[in-house]
């Protein structure tokens, strides 16, 4: 009972960001019916947002303290950052602890501009051409701002620690009556799956309750009817683009704590999402997000020992192998409208 | 001539022409000169343009053909390598025994995965082309390892047992060889300052890049080409005549799963070792480039496109800041410094970035690739030399005059 439990809650965090980025793609696909290679871009942008918020906190002023020395015999060097000597040493050092919540607001922002520019200026032109060129452009679009990203902020990873208030671990065993120890579960991953929860909520309250995700889930049912209403469907369709590009940026900055980022993080991330995607069924926003969860928590089952030994080399092609028998015997996934995509 | 008409003779005359005679073409720079590191007519780069080559043949017979686009295409590629290094551990290294076994194995491995994948179109048949593929490179790296050798890659060693050429243990590595020619053999031919290499694997492969071609012309040209352009076009009406296009897509699957195969197998052959990463979904990525590139649908196009990619890894990855200050020494030192600045951002390390622009500018300006290309810009050419500029608007307004085609 307690191995499954720890594997279910291993899958979480990655189906977590599984589910945000597979989110973003399916609200892309659904309403501007564009398959967006470039998501797991973006994903790596929102991740590098926090090194740079992360790096524009510490920020230092380098003075000489005459009454230290270093091991060579010279006076020492001190780096203050400016933040602390701004705010003084407690408030400052705590500012840059929480760099990476923080940086939630500094990306959303960022992201929402990089989505409008993305869909403004080139998957505009895209529409009416087919699926296939739109996957090779947004293609070669992911390996433009990987190449910037890796010039920027070099090729290795970039640690980004979560807050030191967030760097234990949480006892399942102990508080739900199994042996102590036995369920250990980093704090800051139980952070990431409740931030999932919010944004995925968020999102669909946007969606459900607002006057402006009524006319889009309209549009997204009928563009050309609600185009004909009089209503810029373009427009809202553009802003989407952004809310999406900044789901999958929201995803990627918190992210960062649990592995540090690099710049093909993104590329690592997309082709899982797709396969999302498409088990969850093209266009379908529950289904991205049950998906997501679910080939998390089955991909960290099927890393356990045990179902390792019965069937060697599960745990490396679980997700694969699952999105072709549904590609197969259930062509819409799990999820999918029908007639959307069937083919 | 062979069963070609004029034009497509004319083509294969002229790849042949350029494949016989690259070692001079791509070494126009005399030895030690200052755009000597431009050369490309080294053996090893060489032998990539036509491997590459052949890779993006087979490719192009698909997603040219039948726009199905694969992007799981270097998993055969892959296969062929493993196959072909096995077939030197264990029987003999000879390059004739291991490329028949690499293309044989890739072909029944295509045979498979296109059987399930072709049973969907469109991205659908894209991601799973993409799932097969990572999910081949992910067992090779795990739990394959015995036949693989997981990271280190498939390597030759000492004690292979190599059946053919009498086993025993070796002194030293053995080199592969065509009946006795060994394919590392290079003939240095110095004319002046120039020096021209001849190298015995090269020639292999591009006479293997020339029937893979003219198989690729028949193809295109034959009717079964055909049945696959109108899969192209419309496979739904291609289906309301009564016709099944699986067979047909399934075979051409395997015929370009085939052509990787022989890619991943001359590979081998050249430099006998096969790694996972040659699976990977990036290197499936690459072809795709290599054909788009080019120009997909064309019987050159993929030529063209790998042989400017594996240009561009090479030789423009080479060109750093040192190279750059050399060449702009000649400017004032606020200019040099600012131009070699914004240069050395494409080039040398940022060749990936040249190479995703470059991908992006020909999808979106030149959907054709370079073919179509230099198609317009002949056709621009033609009219100006003929009548001048005054014909040049009549063309522009006949143009905008016809409907888009």
């Amino acid at each position: 009972m307690d191995a499954i439990l720890l594997q279910i809650l291993n899958g979480l965090d990655k189906g977590s960001a599984y589910a945000l980025i597979a989110l973003g793609l399916t609200l892309i696909f659904g309403t501007l019916g564009v398959v967006n290679f470039a998501h797991g871009a973006l994903f790596m942008i929102g991740a590098f947002c926090a090194v740079t918020l992360q790096r524009i906190f510490t920020i230092s002023r380098t003075t000489v303290d005459e009454s230290r020395t270093d091991f060579l015999g010279n006076p020492m060097e001190v780096d203050t950052p400016y933040l602390e000597i701004w705010f003084g040493p407690e408030f400052g050092a705590a500012l840059i602890d929480w760099s990476v919540p923080l940086a939630i607001l500094f990306a959303i922002p960022v992201m929402l501009l990089i989505g409008w520019i993305m869909e403004r200026g080139l998957i505009k032109h895209f529409y009416k051409r087919p699926h296939a060129d739109q996957i090779l452009v947004t293609f070669g679009l992911a390996i433009v701002l990987q190449e910037i990203i890796k010039y920027f902020y070099g090729a290795n990873p970039i640690p980004t620690p979560a807050p030191s208030a967030f760097a234990g671990s949480f006892d399942f065993g102990a508080a739900l009556g199994f042996d102590p120890m036995t369920i250990i579960y980093p704090y800051w991953r139980l952070i990431y799956f409740a931030f999932a929860g919010l944004v995925i909520a968020g999102v669909f309250c946007f969606l459900q309750f607002t006057t402006f995700g009524m006319v889009v889930r309209a549009g997204m049912a009928d563009r050309e009817t609600v185009g004909l209403l009089g209503i810029n469907i373009d427009k809202r369709f553009t802003i989407m683009f952004g809310i999406a590009a900044a789901v999958a940026g929201l995803a990627g900055v918190m992210y960062t704590p649990i592995n540090s980022p690099n710049y093909h993080m993104g590329m690592d991330f997309l082709v899982l999402s797709f396969v999302v995607v498409v088990v969850g069924g093209m266009g379908s926003l529950p289904g991205a997000v049950l998906a997501g969860f679910l080939l998390g928590i089955l991909e960290s089952f099927a890393s356990m020992n045990e179902i390792k030994s019965i069937i060697p080399g599960i745990d490396q092609i679980i997700i694969y192998l699952i999105a072709i028998v549904i590609l197969l015997t259930r062509p819409r996934g799990l999820m999918g409208r029908k007639g959307v995509m069937e083919d | 001539m062979l069963g070609l008409d004029r034009k497509d003779t004319g083509l294969l005359a002229v790849v042949a022409i350029l494949a016989l005679f690259a070692p001079f073409i791509l070494n126009p720079f005399p030895q030690g000169s200052e755009l000597a590191q431009f050369n490309a007519g080294y053996p090893d780069l060489m032998q990539r343009f036509v491997i590459f080559g052949i890779f993006a043949i087979g490719f192009n017979l698909l997603f040219g053909l039948t726009g199905y686009l694969s992007f799981g295409h270097a998993a055969f590629l892959g296969v062929g390598s493993y196959a072909a290094v096995w077939m030197f551990k264990l029987l003999s290294m000879n390059v004739i025994p291991a490329i028949l076994l690499s293309i044989a194995v890739a072909g029944l491995f295509s045979v498979v995965i296109g059987y399930i994948s072709l049973r969907r179109s469109g991205i659908y048949f894209s991601i799973l082309t993409l799932a097969f593929a990572q999910m081949s490179f992910n067992l090779a790296y795990s739990v394959l390892t015995p036949i693989t050798n997981g990271e280190t890659g498939l390597q030759l060693s000492l004690d292979d047992p190599r059946v053919l050429d009498g086993g025993g243990v070796a002194t030293s590595l053995p080199l592969t060889n065509f009946f006795g020619i060994e394919m590392r053999a290079t003939e240095t031919l110095n004319l002046g300052p120039w020096a021209f290499q001849f190298n015995a694997g090269y020639y292999l492969c591009a006479i293997l890049l020339l029937v893979t071609f003219y198989i690729s012309i028949r193809i295109f040209r034959s009717p079964f080409g055909l049945m696959l352009r109108a899969v192209k076009s419309n496979q739904q009406r291609l289906s309301y005549t009564g016709l099944s296009t699986r067979p047909y897509t399934l075979a051409v699957f395997v015929i370009s799963g085939m052509y990787a195969g022989l890619a991943g197998g001359l590979l081998a052959s050249m430099d006998p070792l096969a790694g996972a990463e040659r699976m990977q979904w990036t290197a499936s990525g690459e072809v795709v480039i290599m054909t788009i590139l080019g120009g997909a649908g064309t019987l050159i196009g993929p030529v063209l496109g790998a042989g400017v990619i594996k240009y561009f890894e090479n030789i423009f990855s080479k060109i750093n800041e040192g190279v750059l200050h050399g060449w702009f020494g000649a400017l004032p030192d606020g200019l040099e410094n600012a131009i070699v600045w914004v240069l050395a951002r494409f080039t040398g390390e940022g060749w990936h970035l040249t190479l995703g622009l470059l991908f992006m500018a020909i999808i979106i300006f030149l959907p054709g690739g370079l073919v179509e290309g230099g198609r317009r810009s002949r056709a621009l050419f033609r009219r100006r030399g003929r009548r001048g500029g005054a014909a040049e608007e009549d063309a522009a307004k006949q143009r905008a005059a016809r409907p888009a085609e």
